[in-house]
């Protein structure tokens, strides 16, 4: 059985981001980029399968610049057997990366293709989805636990109000959330090793997709920022200016 | 224009994230129909043709819509679309399920998580969990986007009388099946809909700890949540999570007792009309968001703010 696992480049989630003042974006200059964590999560979930003797192959890809396969060889660091790096200096949008994702499964038939449940930068929670329709698959997101049997994967997935569990019929989508697993730290000879693992790279154009975006980003503002109040001495007071103050209980 | 909303119900009532929903379909103007696709939906059929604003109520009542299975739910709504200009869902992890399979379906952009309506292609939405909002335009025919829970108030859930029609599509894609749900069963409000929420951090200590807030949310009639920190550390599950991750919620009041503020919690709270933080640590950054900051051990001041209500 082999695993697909996309993944993307974000700014790391220790960073705090900033707004450029120019309101055109956020400033990512000199700002440390990662694997969104998310992501992070499928790859150690496609390494588990593996590791369990279910999968055979696990396989990252990433959608953007070349600066992607930084996070490509942290991948294989993680066990990832290869990589593929479709290549390409348009800001692609969820839709382009989905088309580009498909045309690639065209060649790879992956069984299972492990997404990320969303990026952290633009917390978008569609490309998983997107691309199990584009490709007819069914979908099982937000999945906090994972069993593969008899050609389906059984998913428990965390719902508004609880927990639900589905099985979809394998090839399949499945976007992790957080408590899917703990992936693991790179350890210095599996980094050592990845420098030697395949990362092919190819294009949208050699796989004959287009990945215009369609949504113009027109500003980026900073949120509205939220004055500190006071601090209250008792827990009477508190109540007292609830009470007649704000006048909410 | 006309706009199609897809409804967020549980096959027995429609979910005020709807109503949200039509707010915002009602900022961008123009005729709006509800789509309630489930099984045995009459009466979030009729719940929904009574909303004010609502011109026709479309239902779908078939067991391949009962568990909102999203490659036939997607596939319905797909078919339905023709005509509209824009396709508005609540943005739920429902919602998130099966609104990309339509955009994707229909070969368009998807606007995640607006929270406001600028013009009819133009939207506000939080990116970089809330730390930045974008101005984006979608330059599609058919604009698909999902609407943050607390974007707008939700429109009355009365004063409307929209014609029912039935629609004999049934689509059973046959991809996934429903296995089973765990719902939390609980007599207080849900936390997206709460009008007074009081939440626990790390500071609590234990799950145990959690009943004292319990007499404070009966006597308010407030809902519990809880900080990643306390999800992580296994006091409670993860269904009261507040926060990017979790729930974004915007009540009338929110109580956050023992939780430090972390930008993640702060994402999924910091609309809340009034905030009220009790922190032992008068630096912890919740209290540069907090109208009232009581500086106080909590395990003091809980049962003393239970006693005074």
């Amino acid at each position: 059985m082999k695993v697909l696992v996309p993944v993307k480049r974000v700014v790391d989630y220790n960073v705090k981001v900033r707004v450029k003042p120019d309101h055109t974006g956020v400033d990512l200059s000199n700002v440390k980029m990662s694997v969104n964590p998310f992501c992070e999560i499928a790859i150690e979930e496609a390494v588990r399968l593996k590791e369990a003797g279910t999968a055979t192959e696990v396989v990252a890809v990433a959608v953007g610049s070349s600066a992607c396969q930084e996070q490509l060889r942290t991948c294989l660091a993680l066990g990832a057997d290869r990589a593929v790096l479709i290549e390409t200096d348009e800001d692609v949008q969820p839709l382009g990366i989905a088309r580009a994702l498909q045309a690639l499964q065209a060649k790879e038939s992956a069984d299972i293709i492990i997404f990320g449940k969303q990026s952290i930068d633009g917390d978008n929670s569609q490309t998983g989805q997107m691309f199990a329709a584009l490709t007819g698959m069914g979908q099982a997101t937000f999945a906090s636990e994972l069993k593969i049997e008899d050609g389906k994967a059984q998913v428990i997935r965390e719902i508004d109000g609880g927990l639900q569990t589905v099985k979809v019929s394998l090839p399949c989508v499945v976007t992790t959330d957080l408590r899917l697993n703990e992936p693991r730290y790179a350890s210095l000879p599996n980094i050592m090793k990845a420098k030697k693992k395949p990362l092919d790279t190819t294009s949208p154009d050699e796989l004959g997709v287009d990945v215009k975006p369609t949504v113009e980003t027109l500003k980026v503002e900073p949120p509205a920022e939220r004055e500190a109040g006071i601090k209250v001495e008792s827990v009477e007071e508190l109540v007292e200016k609830l009470k007649n103050e704000a006048k909410v209980i | 224009m006309s706009i199609l909303v897809v409804a967020e119900h549980d096959n027995s009532e429609l979910k005020p994230a709807t109503r949200v929903a039509l707010a915002a379909a009602a900022a961008i103007g123009g005729d709006v129909d509800v789509l309630v696709a489930g099984a045995d939906v009459d009466g979030v059929a009729s719940e929904a043709a009574a909303v004010g604003g609502v011109n026709k109520v479309l239902v779908a009542d078939n067991a391949a819509y009962a568990h909102q299975l999203p490659e036939n739910l997607a596939a319905l709504v797909v078919d339905t679309a023709s005509g509209y200009s824009h396709i508005l869902c609540a943005h739920t992890t429902n919602g998130k399920n099966f609104m990309p399979r339509v955009a994707a379906n229909l070969g368009v952009a998807m606007i995640s998580d607006i929270v406001s309506v600028e013009s009819e292609d133009t939207f506000k939405r939080p990116i970089y969990a809330g730390n930045a909002i974008a101005t984006v335009k979608a330059s599609d025919a058919v604009k698909v986007v999902s609407v943050r829970g607390t974007a707008y108030d939700p429109v009355p859930a009365d004063g409307g009388s929209a014609a029912i029609e039935k629609l004999d599509a049934a689509t059973d894609a046959g991809l996934s099946e429903f296995v089973s749900e765990e719902v939390v069963q609980s007599e207080r409000p849900e936390l997206t809909s709460a009008g007074i929420i009081i939440s626990g951090g790390r500071g609590m200590q234990s799950g145990d700890n959690f009943a004292m807030l319990e007499g404070i949310a009966d006597k308010l009639g407030a809902a519990i949540g809880a900080s990643r920190a306390a999800v992580d550390a296994g006091f409670v599950p993860n269904d009261m999570q507040v926060g990017q991750t979790g729930k974004i919620v915007a009540p009338d009041l929110y109580i956050a007792v023992g939780i430090s503020g972390a930008i993640q919690h702060l994402a999924g709270m910091k609309d809340s009309k009034i905030i009220v933080a009790i922190n032992k640590d008068e630096d912890a950054p919740i209290f540069q968001v907090a109208d009232y900051g009581l500086v106080a051990d909590l395990f003091k001041a809980l049962p003393e703010l239970e006693a005074l209500l």
